[in-house]
């Protein structure tokens, strides 16, 4: 089910034939003309609140672009810097390695999508296909899972990695969410929703399981999966508590811990925090251009189920 | 999907038997199947919440294993005022954040709802915030409501004299809760639109023909009718709320803010319980706090629900 898809009003799809032939015109999801007065105010409004909401990304990215003599504190402000330059993206590189930070932040992140991706498939394809003793408490283990509040047994994730040697590692940071519970529900879900018929027909010209899974029902749930790659990686690469917590050394920092570290110490200098934050928001930004579909499909899907 | 040929090879007497044949497995593939994610919720979630609720009872730090206690660490709750200062203020959270994050939600939802052209980029410009890491957006906002940022160069054109919306105990507690509402309208939007394209049009219609006000139709029609997302949202904002730790953490600073004042419960268990010298035993005994209001808030939003209904 996809949410962008449902909540698009089927208004002009009701307008008839003749109605067709004339100027496109604006219809509400009733189908129903919009009188002028009322769509100005509306765009009004989308613009007011258009402002309110990318109008912060861009006074910082203007930050980010104003060079060292001009005076970012200005009231009237200045929107636009009067001479662009990206002196304030080296001079972040020179304080704090955010290029090594970024890559840090890449490489959990390509982690966490490559783990969440195999395990919660894996997982939920066990729930929901195959049949073996213990079944309804191992998804009964995940339901639980998926209710504990991370922030409440983080002090004992810390414990448990330090027990581990982890602590202080990416891979300690990876290793908690690496397979999120909610993920493997989601799959399951993904793969109840299938016709059994299929695997069955498959099964009976001699497929075993494996290939059951990889060739039949893996391909039937690639969208699930997109959603859950996608959110494994918005995840990791917008965390902040876990990696903080398990992350002590400077030069292990993920680019969010990065950023936290650079205001708290060179909190004077907004230009460069500025361009640090530009570096981490816009590969996500970029991501969701490309990908909306699954961004909004996601937040369906983890909202029924979370 | 598979080729059609698969789904048409089974006719209709052979698909029971067959099934009852798929179901016979080999004893060790399921298991072989949800181990990684059995192992990693295991050793990860299930453990560590065990040993939260069990190191809650000792006096365990860092680096000394600690014991038993029985319930001191409780009884050193009561009287610990930063304690009470933490609780009082991630309440405080889920009483500014909730009602805010029911309702503009909702309202945005029905501004973007009309399939207007434009309409979708305005939808997704409105989720960008979403999209973003809590830190990218809290230095953001930090910068904004700078003693010498947007916000007040703004308001001093106007005429109004700077604020320090960073610098006062309850305006930097304010300007987080505003944070939070900011980051999240995005993402409640989207799950009301799914809801509000649900609502029947003749309900509107007969509304609009009872002579019923915008304000009126929202009220009798759109509330009743979105009335169960609007517990989902509640639900999950309140728990989230609850849990409050990086907008404050970043707003107010490590310590948080004037004399501790700003501190949140979780900021509180991060402070205690991490770094070397670590209070693990007392930290986890907040955190089992941290559990119990949790979900006290989902059975009271839940039991609001039913008598509502009733």
């Amino acid at each position: 089910m996809s949410l962008a898809e449902k909540t698009r009003p089927a208004g002009k799809a009701r307008a008839t034939g003749r109605e067709r032939k004339r100027e496109p015109r604006i219809t509400d999801e009733h189908g129903r003309r919009v009188r002028g007065w009322e769509l100005a105010l509306r765009y009004l409004l989308l613009l007011g609140v258009l402002a309110l909401t990318i109008g912060p990304f861009l006074w910082q990215l203007s930050t980010s672009l104003k060079g060292p003599t001009e005076d970012i504190f200005s009231s009237p402000p200045k929107f636009l810097p009067s001479d662009p330059t990206l002196h304030n993206y080296e001079r972040v590189a020179d304080t704090i390695p955010v290029w090594d930070y970024a890559l840090n932040s890449l490489k959990v992140a390509a982690a966490n999508v490559v783990t969440n991706c195999v395990g919660a498939a894996l997982a939920g394809y066990a729930l929901a296909r195959l049949r073996y003793r213990g079944r309804r408490v191992a998804t009964l283990v995940f339901i639980l899972a998926m209710l504990v509040p991370v922030e409440g047994i983080i002090i004992a994730q810390f414990t448990t990695m330090r027990e581990l040697g982890l602590n202080n590692t990416l891979v300690g940071v990876v290793l908690p969410g690496c397979v999120s519970a909610l993920n493997v529900l989601l799959m399951r879900n993904a793969f109840l929703n299938l016709p059994y018929e299929i695997e069955e027909a498959a099964f009976v010209d001699g497929a075993n399981v494996w290939q059951r899974f990889f060739r039949i029902a893996l391909p039937a749930v690639k969208g699930t999966l997109a959603v859950v790659a996608i959110f494994a990686f918005m995840g990791a690469w917008d965390d902040f508590l876990w990696p903080l917590i398990v992350l002590s050394d400077p030069s292990k920092f993920t680019l969010t811990i990065g950023l936290n570290y650079l205001h708290g110490t060179f909190a004077n200098d907004e230009r460069l925090v500025a361009a640090g934050t530009i570096i981490a928001v816009a590969p996500l930004i970029v991501l969701f251009a490309c990908l909306q579909r699954y961004f909004f499909r996601g937040v369906g899907e983890g909202a029924v189920k979370g | 999907m598979a080729s059609p040929t698969l789904t048409t090879g089974t006719p209709g007497p052979g698909k029971n038997r067959g099934a009852r044949r798929v179901r016979r497995q080999l004893p060790a593939s399921p298991w072989l199947f949800a181990a990684p994610g059995l192992l990693i919720t295991g050793a990860f979630i299930l453990y560590p919440f065990v040993s939260t609720l069990v190191n809650s009872f000792t006096d365990r730090r860092t680096l000394v294993p600690g014991e038993f206690v029985g319930l001191a660490n409780f009884r050193e709750l009561l009287h610990d005022d930063m304690f009470w200062i933490g609780l009082r203020n991630s309440s405080l959270y889920v009483l500014g954040v909730v009602p805010a994050l029911v309702l503009l939600p909702l309202l945005l939802a029905l501004l973007v709802q009309k399939n207007i052209p434009g309409i979708t980029f305005f939808r997704s410009a409105f989720y960008t915030p979403v999209v973003a890491s809590i830190v990218v957006v809290g230095l953001i906002w930090v910068w904004l409501l700078d003693e010498r940022g947007l916000v007040n160069s703004l308001l001093e054109m106007l005429g109004a004299s700077p604020v320090g919306f960073l610098s006062d105990q309850w305006l930097i507690l304010l300007s987080a809760m505003g944070v939070t509402v900011w980051k999240g309208l995005g993402y409640y939007m989207i799950i009301y639109l799914a809801a509000l394209a649900n609502v029947p049009r003749e309900l509107h219609e007969a509304a609009a023909v009872d002579g019923a006000g915008a304000v009126r139709r929202f009220l009798t029609v759109t509330v009743p009718a979105v009335r169960s997302t609007m517990v989902l949202v509640a639900a999950l904002s309140s728990v989230a709320a609850f849990k409050v730790f990086s907008e404050v953490y970043l707003m107010a600073g490590p310590s948080g803010g004037p004399a501790g004042e700003d501190t949140t419960l979780v900021m509180l268990v991060q402070r205690t319980g991490t770094g070397l010298t670590g209070r693990v035993g007392y930290a986890s005994a907040l955190s089992v706090v941290v559990f119990v209001v949790t979900v006290v808030l989902m059975l009271l939003v839940l039991r609001a629900d039913r008598k509502e209904e009733a």
